[in-house]
């Protein structure tokens, strides 16, 4: 009978019970749109940065991170590749490369880059090597002159397919190396940049190119996608690797590896919860207004039922009630249109118009917004738990009405 | 005064003072009183005299700037506000003069609400619920809204629902003042009635002079003090 009594109480004025509810509907609405395209932007961000030659784990000779150099190489990569065989998850793949900085210069143009020489077999699918062929072809196992190259990068160099392109770095022995290769195809990346940053040889080229014997600078590994936010896993595999793996090699995950991305993760979920609050700051108002109007409509209401003998604190329960219907309400038709909003854009968002912006950030031209578990729980729980306590001040208003001013009340 | 156990509320010298700015207002001025079990009283006199200030601090609506009440044999005055409650849930009914009932329940509701209170089982509420409708004559209108009843309806709603809860003593704060004289005759002949029947005690706080008609005894103040105390 009570959930009867507030129901209708909350029915009582239909147009101001409408107001609210929409402020509610909306501010719902909004912290789960937003929060959905938000986290499809950090999942685009990741998946670019994991893309991007990082993968979720990578070895290396324990110096190649500060140094990236030839020199700091693992000379004997089958030993390695018979521990990942072994021990890696079925659904896991691994690649090794060679990967350094050096210098591509044509008639028209010099600019440094990132030498990548790849597996042709197994790169495809571990990075996006592969993914979007702008021009040509891909490079084929054994090709020791061919060489791929970003559709930007062949643009700025004012060159085509199968003209030539000199590479320029440091080999193993100390010298400067170089050598000239045939541009064979072109690929298209998610960033304008990585297309100019990197080209690909084939592992054989760039040892021989090198003079790196058999050796590579890293194995890089690719475990299932669900694998990568879920940190404890991942450190848990690199640790079991380490065990394994022969000693003068370093086991480094995403984590390690992109630490500016993970401290930029780690402070997401705080910058939602503040953009929730400042969201739900702005509905509070609202809602203790109304709230507050409802109770001092009913002063003598309020009085009589003192007078029939209703304890305060069922008062302020009555009215919590009330507040309760209101957030119900508002939370359900919120988080139906947060969901709708959400698979109407199921497609992904084209975010190509603001493609410099969307660089800079590292984000992808394409972001599908999508909620998580966690944040459709902090949404709701935001605001019925904080809706609950911003209407406690009207509930305890109405709790302190005494019979005798209530009925002095016109 | 000595409490005798036929005592259903002891006065004894109680006043009351509120302060209105700098003024402070001598709503009863030292009252002692008695009304036995059974009693239909009315409490009459001019605006200002104290008719509703001493209803209030009979029912515990009020607390007494000094002096003691008994009611039903037990100590109202210093009583907390949740023992209050509980005396004013128990023992009391109230029928006021305006807005008596709530709003959005029906007249069954309403007079089901006060047993919900007390805890009364959902089957049993009903049924003494639409006992007492029935009783007051309102047996067709038992899911009406307040706003689909007369204010003499309403009135009977409201007995109604200070009878229900089986309380020791009803207090009704000019409850004939809002409303026609036929009307008003009607409501105080199915009180008188109650009275009878039930054997609960009515106290009134009038000026109307038909409710003097009717009580068994009136009991006139003024200025905060009885002025004429007569039994029928």
């Amino acid at each position: 009978m009570h959930l009867q009594v507030s129901w209708r109480n909350v029915w009582r004025n239909p147009k101001r019970t409408g107001i609210i509810l929409t402020a509610i509907i909306i501010g719902a609405w909004t912290m789960l749109a937003f929060g959905a395209l938000s986290r499809g932007m950090m999942t685009s961000t990741l998946s670019n940065a994991l893309n991007t030659l990082t993968g979720h784990i990578q070895i290396q000779h324990p110096a190649f991170r500060d140094d990236p150099v030839i020199d700091n190489r693992l000379t004997a990569p089958a030993r390695v590749a018979d521990v990942l065989e072994q021990h890696l998850p079925g659904n896991a793949a691994f690649a090794f490369r060679i990967q350094v900085n050096g210098v591509a210069s044509n008639a028209r143009n010099s600019e440094s880059i990132t030498i990548v020489g790849i597996d042709p077999a197994k790169e495809a699918g571990l990075s996006f090597y592969g993914d979007n062929t702008a021009q040509g072809k891909l490079l084929a196992p054994g090709d020791y002159r061919g060489i791929v190259v970003g559709q930007a990068l062949l643009d700025s160099f004012e060159t085509k397919i199968g003209r030539k392109l000199v590479l320029m770095t440091r080999d193993a022995t100390l010298e400067t190396a170089s050598k000239a290769f045939k541009i064979r195809g072109t690929f298209r990346a998610e960033m304008e940049a990585t297309e100019k940053q990197f080209v690909f040889i084939t592992l054989d080229a760039a040892q021989s190119f090198l003079k790196a014997g058999t050796g590579v600078t890293s194995a890089c590994i690719k475990l299932p996608e669900e694998t990568t936010m879920d940190l404890e896993a991942l450190a848990k595999t690199a640790k079991a690797l380490a065990r394994e793996l022969p000693e003068g090699t370093a086991v480094l995950t995403w984590v390690d590896l992109l630490p500016l991305l993970k401290g930029y993760l780690s402070m997401f979920d705080s910058f939602m919860l503040l953009w929730y609050l400042v969201v739900f700051v702005a509905m509070a108002f609202g809602l203790t207004n109304t709230m507050l109007m409802a109770v001092l409509e009913r002063t003598r209401e309020f009085g009589l039922l003192k007078a029939l003998g209703m304890k305060p604190s069922w008062i302020i329960r009555n009215v919590l009630l009330e507040c309760l219907i209101l957030l119900a309400i508002g939370l359900a038709a919120g988080n139906i249109l947060g969901f709708a909003t959400v698979q109407a854009l199921s497609g992904g968002i084209d975010m190509s118009f603001m493609a410099e912006g969307s660089e800079f950030f590292g984000i992808g031209h394409l972001v599908i917004p999508y909620i998580t578990l966690k944040d459709l729980l902090s949404v709701n729980a935001v605001i019925m738990g904080l809706g609950v306590l911003v209407c406690l001040y009207p509930a305890v208003k109405a709790g302190r009405i005494t019979p005798v001013e209530a009925m002095s009340h016109t | 005064m000595e409490h005798t156990p036929n005592h259903m509320v002891e006065i004894i010298d109680v006043s009351k003072t509120y302060t209105q700015g700098k003024l402070e207002v001598h709503a009863l001025a030292g009252i002692s009183l008695a009304l036995d079990r059974g009693e239909f009283t009315a409490l009459a006199g001019p605006s200002g005299s104290g008719k509703t200030t001493l209803l209030n601090l009979i029912g515990g609506l009020d607390s007494p700037s000094c002096g003691r009440i008994v009611l039903d044999g037990k100590e109202v005055t210093g009583l907390s506000q949740s023992r209050l409650a509980d005396m004013r849930l128990n023992k009391i009914g109230f029928v006021f003069q305006a807005y008596n009932i709530i709003p959005v329940l029906s007249a069954r509701e309403n007079v089901e609400y006060v047993m919900l209170m007390q805890g009364v089982p959902a089957k049993e509420r009903t049924d003494r619920a639409r006992a007492i409708l029935d009783e007051v004559g309102l047996a067709n209108m038992h899911d009406r809204r307040p706003a689909e009843l007369s204010g003499g309806q309403q009135q009977r709603v409201a007995v109604a629902r200070a009878i229900v809860s089986r309380p020791a003593i009803v207090l009704a704060d000019e409850p004939t003042a809002n409303l026609d004289s036929a009307t008003g005759q009607g409501l105080l002949e199915m009180m008188a009635k109650m009275n009878e029947k039930r054997g609960v005690t009515f106290i009134f706080s009038t000026h109307d002079k038909m409710v003097m008609e009717y009580a068994r005894r009136i009991v006139r103040l003024k200025d905060g003090l009885v002025s004429d105390d007569t039994t029928k």
